[in-house]
Formats: C-alpha cells, structure tokens, sequence
C-alpha cells in the first residue's frame, strides 16, 4: 500500500518537476540547501546562517523512518544547490525523490567519516556485547579536521548531474568506511526503511556530531566559496558548544551508579549515546519505527525489566507509546519522560535545537535514573 | 509441556491476557457480522470499509492526538458516511451497490491519504491507525467488550430481517418496511466491528479477523447458527494459536493470527465435510430412484 502511494506520488513529482526549470544562483543570494530532517536543517542553519537558506524535508515531530515524499519536496530538491542526508540508509526514501527530481546540485552524506556501530541482531544482548566493545574502537576518530578539507578538494561542480560519479567519490574518500556507504547503491531496490547493516542514528553521539558538523561545513563552503570563511568560522565556534556540552553531560552521567544504567525506549535510537555515555538501552521494537513487535520480543523484554529492577521507561516524540506504557503498567516502572530520538521538538518545545535536545535526553534520563 | 507451551504465556505475561481478551471479543463480535457479509455476498465489502473509516479516524488523531475516542467517533462518521451515501446512490439511481460502494470508499480512501500527508507524517498515521494487538490498554478493551456486547444485541435483534435479506431481500421488501433499516443498521454494525478491530489489529487485520473465519466455516456447516458457532470457534482459536506463534516463534502477532486463521482456511477448503475438495472428489453415493 505505502509502496505504490509512494510511487504514485513519485510520478506526481517527476510531472510537476518537468514544468520547473533550473533555477540559477547569484552568489549574494542564500544558497538553496535541502537537509533532509530537523536535526541536519538545524546544523546547516547554525553553520549557514544568512547566507543558506534552508529547506527541511522531515519537520520537528516527523518520523524519517517512514517518511513519504511530497512534490514539494521533489521541488525543494531539484532547485537545492546542497543536498545533505544523513547516510546510513537511514532516508530510506531519499533515493527515489532524488531520481525523482532531477536533482543536480552537490549531495553530502553527513555521516561520512564516522565509525559506525553494527545493528545487533539481537537487540536483547545490548548489555552483554555493551561492555566489551564500547572503549575499543572510539579513540580512532581523530581525523575530523582533516575530513573536511578533504571534503573541500571535491569538486561538485564539475560533476553536476552526475549523481554516480559524485556517490564514487564518497566511497573513494572513505574507503575504510565503505560498508558504511553502500546504501547509495541498494537505497532505491528498498521500497520501504529497509536498514542496511549499520545504526543510522549516528547524531546521537557528540562526537559524530563534529564529523556531521565538518561534512556539512565543507559541502557548503564546496557550494559557495566567496562565504567559506564565514562557514568555518561558524563551525568553529559550534564545535566549541558541542564540546563544551559532550563535557557537561559525560558530567552529569559519571554521576549515576552502574546498576542505574539501563533505560528501556521505544525504539533503538540510542546506541551511540549509550556507547559514548556508557549507558543501555533496551527497546521492545527493532531499530525501525516501521517493524511490529513480537509477543516474544515484549515478553523478553518485560523479563529483563523485572530481573534487573529496571524501573525507568522512556517514551519518544516520534513514535506511538502505547505499547510501552502497557509495559510499563506491567512492570510497575514509571514513564521517566520524553525523549527526542530522531526529530526536533517544535520551536517552543523542550529540543528546539540539536544541542537542546542532546542537552534535555541526558537531563532527562539522568533524572529519571538518578531518583 | 502443554501447560508451559500454552498457559505459561498468558499467566505470566499481562499484556497476552490481554490480547487475547481483545482478540476474542473481537471473534465474538466481528466474525458474525463476516458471516452474514459473506451470506449477502458482501464479503469485499468489508475490506472496502475498512479503507472508507480511513479519513474519520485520521481526523480524529489530528484532532484530539491518540484518543481513542476522538479516532472511533472519527472513524464511526467517515464508515456510515460512506455506507450511507452509497446505499442512497444504490438505492435512487441505476448504479449497482458494488460500483457506487466502491466509489464513495476509493474517494474517502483519497481523502485520508491526503488528511495524513498534508500533516507531514507526525507520529507515522498508518502505524497508529494499525494498532497492536499487545498494547490494548484498559480504555481500548472496553471499547471492544462495548462494540461486542452491542453487535450480538443487535444481530439478536435484527435476526430475522436480516437472514431474509440474506435469503430472499425482494420478499423482504415486500412484505416488510425493515428492508431498508436492516440494511444500514446491518452497514452500521460493520463500521463498528472494523472500527473496534482497528485498535487492536489495524485496520487490514481487522478485515482479515471478520472474512476468513467466515470463509473456512462456510465448508463445515450449512446453517447460520452452525456458520456462526464455526466461525467464531476459528476466529477464537486463530486468535489463541497466532499469539502463541507470536510468543514463541518472535513473530509480529498481528499478521500470525491472521494468517493462522488463513492456514485454517486453506485446510477447510481441502478437508471441510461441507463441499471441501476432498468430499468432493470422493465418489458419490448414488440414490436408488
């Protein structure tokens, strides 16, 4: 059903986008940049500033897992000079609507770069795989700076409208991360979220989030080179917030004891706080909004609850909670609050901004686990 | 081994006492109404509904949020809105009930499509609109218990009327004016069923809790008494067997139970004594005249 509404609307688009020309750029105007969910049209904002203007695909609240592309989305798209995604097969989506819409500007994939952590099979085992990897393979990812310079010596330009020839290069530059990239070439044969074999989740670790900063940093300065400086400059003085607030929150969690540190969601989206905080995460759904519990995953899960006194339940802003507040009622543990996985809050919410919300889940799950 | 296999689950775990209380409300109210659906030949039309209640119950989620009852009156208005408007055009002007149905339902199925995406996809609608069968909360199971207990009372009421518009809807007509409240009191119950069954399976498997029992008994019994008892039996242990698949074998519940109570479709077509396969190739028993 999603699949051929999909396509339907997927035709809509390529209709509507044969009628829209190319529009041209004038180098004081804002660069058209399309991020394709709130948490990229936040960074590109605080790295763009003036000089983008930005267009979110998925809005606060939304659920990019599941999304389905209007034709004004197509649109955006097709008149962006910068396309950042988040990689990871995460947009699962964003292939077609490129396809879709002739788009021919410079696409950057902001996790380039990162380590990325696998999907465990098996997401009961968290606790045990937790311990052993979480401190072996993060020291290696001192190569952000560098990143974006060698993002800089790309030249999108050049390759307008040769979508393969620009993905290659990604793959090129990142050769230690190719597996990591591989959704470039599978993303159009899944209809639907179909995750590859890595968690697209990566912004919720801090340090990615300066990897995700240099990527967007070098793609926009790629785009327009006469405000570069200004760029770096911002990215600068952000890297800087997002350094400061890793530092407060590996504070305020080196507070909680070791047995006060399993939290229970309801989807997988915080692998990478857990690994960088050292804290773990239990979720009843797999790593996609779009899959169906199991009675046995439910069950599972209700039995570790009761065998370690896990007694702090987190609901999302993106994600229906009503199968974790029966688990909750069943367990006797209490709904700790809301946490902001994969979306912003509106303007006036608690995650206006990416370091908001990294800010407000660690206060929030510091609070409920500290009581 | 049985008493680990089968009732472990459910006395050690809230949640499957509580699906299975939902599913077998569920069997108990929907599935005879997807008997005489099926008895009028209707059979598609509940699955036509169920896409018609689409619009109402989005509506209502972008109205109140996840309220059970905004999504249910929602729901409730766009499926005898529906019903309503076609019966009317059926009965009024030349257009058969299948094409003037599937009108009215393929433009409110149009119209939630376009509701849900206008709204961006804040918490993904679909996923909402096809409930869990492990999350009925206490609100959701009264809902079901209530739609249940409503549905048996009215098909005790309308019994009559009902097998005769089943049997022979001229005669009715003649020689009754109930023809016509039968009808969409009957639409009306079928709105209902769906709209409960959404809750809890979504809406597809609610239509699949409501036809396939149906289906599989028409191939053990010949009376609608005898339909009705098979077919909620079916739906009941569909229901039964699914969540315990579900339990042990990690599957999502609602697709189990459905096609579990798919699988016993199929075994009633091949084995059924009332015209299955098998019954049917055997020779024939032939009468002395």
């Amino acid at each position: 059903m999603t699949t051929r509404r999909a396509l339907l609307i997927s035709a809509t688009a390529v209709l509507t986008l044969s009628l829209a020309g190319p529009i041209a750029a004038h180098s004081d105007e804002p660069i058209p940049v399309v991020a394709t969910f709130s948490i990229l049209g936040d960074m590109v904002e605080r790295i763009g500033g003036e000089h983008v203007a930005v267009v979110t695909l998925v809005g606060p609240d939304g659920d990019a897992h599941v999304y389905q592309p209007t034709p004004a989305d197509a649109r955006a798209v097709s008149e962006a000079e910068v396309l950042i995604v988040n990689g990871l097969e995460f947009e699962g989506w964003i292939n077609r609507l490129i396809d879709a819409s002739d788009f021919n500007g410079a696409r950057a994939v902001a996790t380039a770069g990162i380590e990325p952590i696998a999907f465990e099979d098996d997401h009961d085992d968290h606790d045990d795989e937790h311990g052993d990897h979480h401190d072996d393979d993060h020291a290696e990812e001192d190569d952000h700076d560098d990143q974006g310079d060698e993002h800089a010596e790309e030249d999108h330009h050049d390759n307008h409208g040769d979508e393969q020839a620009k993905d290659e290069d990604h793959e090129h530059h990142d050769e230690e991360h190719a597996e990591g990239e591989h959704h470039d070439d599978h993303g159009n044969e899944h209809a639907h979220h179909d995750h590859g074999a890595f968690d697209p989740h990566a912004w919720q670790s801090l340090d990615n989030a300066v990897t995700y900063v240099d990527n967007i940093t070098a793609a926009l300065a790629q785009s327009d080179p006469d405000n570069a400086a200004t760029f770096y400059q911002n990215r600068a003085s952000y890297v800087a917030e997002i350094e400061a607030l890793d530092a407060e929150i590996h504070k305020i969690i080196a507070g909680l004891p070791e047995n006060r540190r399993t939290v229970v969601t309801s989807h997988d989206a915080f692998q990478y706080f857990g690994h960088d905080y050292q804290l773990t995460f239990l979720a009843p759904q797999g790593l996609s909004t779009e899959s169906e519990a199991s009675a046995q995953d439910v069950a599972r899960l209700i039995e570790q609850m009761r065998a370690e006194g896990i007694t702090a339940v987190f609901v999302e802003n993106i994600t229906d909670s009503r199968l974790l507040e029966q688990i909750a009622n069943e367990t006797g543990a209490s709904i700790g609050g809301t946490l902001f996985p994969d979306a912003l809050s509106g303007s006036d919410g608690p995650a206006a901004t990416y370091l908001d919300m990294m800010r407000h889940n660690a206060e929030t799950l510091t609070q409920a686990l500290g009581s | 081994m049985i008493w680990e296999a089968v009732f472990q689950p459910f006395a050690d775990f809230g949640f499957m006492r509580r699906a299975l209380l939902g599913c077998i409300a569920i069997s108990i109210g929907a599935t005879p109404v997807g008997v005489f659906l099926m008895l009028r030949r209707m059979s598609l039309t509940g699955d036509a509904m169920a896409h018609a209640i689409l619009p109402g119950a989005a509506v209502g989620y972008l109205i109140a949020g996840l309220s059970l009852g905004a999504m249910t009156v929602g729901g409730l208005i766009a499926g005898m809105a529906v019903a309503l408007a076609s019966g009317f055009v059926t009965r009024v002007t030349a257009l058969r009930e299948d094409a003037s149905l599937a009108a009215f339902y393929l433009i409110s199925l149009a119209l939630g499509v376009l509701i849900v995406s206008t709204r961006g996809s804040n918490v993904d609608l679909m996923h909402v609109l096809f409930g869990t069968v492990l999350a009925l909360d206490d609100a959701a199971l009264i809902l079901l218990c209530s739609i249940t207990s409503l549905s048996v009372l009215i098909l005790a009421l309308l019994f009559r009327p009902l097998v005769l518009e089943c049997a022979d809807p001229q005669f009715l007509r003649s020689v009754s004016g109930l023809s016509a409240v039968t009808h969409f009191t009957f639409l009306a119950l079928v709105v209902l069923s769906l709209v409960g069954g959404f809750h809890a399976l979504g809406t597809l498997m609610a239509v699949g809790i409501m036809i396939l029992p149906a289906a599989a008994a028409r191939f053990w019994a010949a009376s609608i008494g005898g339909l009705t008892v098979a077919a909620v039996s079916v739906a009941v242990l569909s229901s039964l067997i699914g969540l315990l698949l579900s339990y042990h074998y990690s599957l999502p519940s609602g697709p189990a139970i459905i096609l579990v109570a798919g699988i016993a479709y199929g075994m009633s077509v091949v084995f059924g004594p009332a015209g299955g396969l098998v019954v049917r190739a055997l020779p024939r028993r032939h009468f002395e005249t």
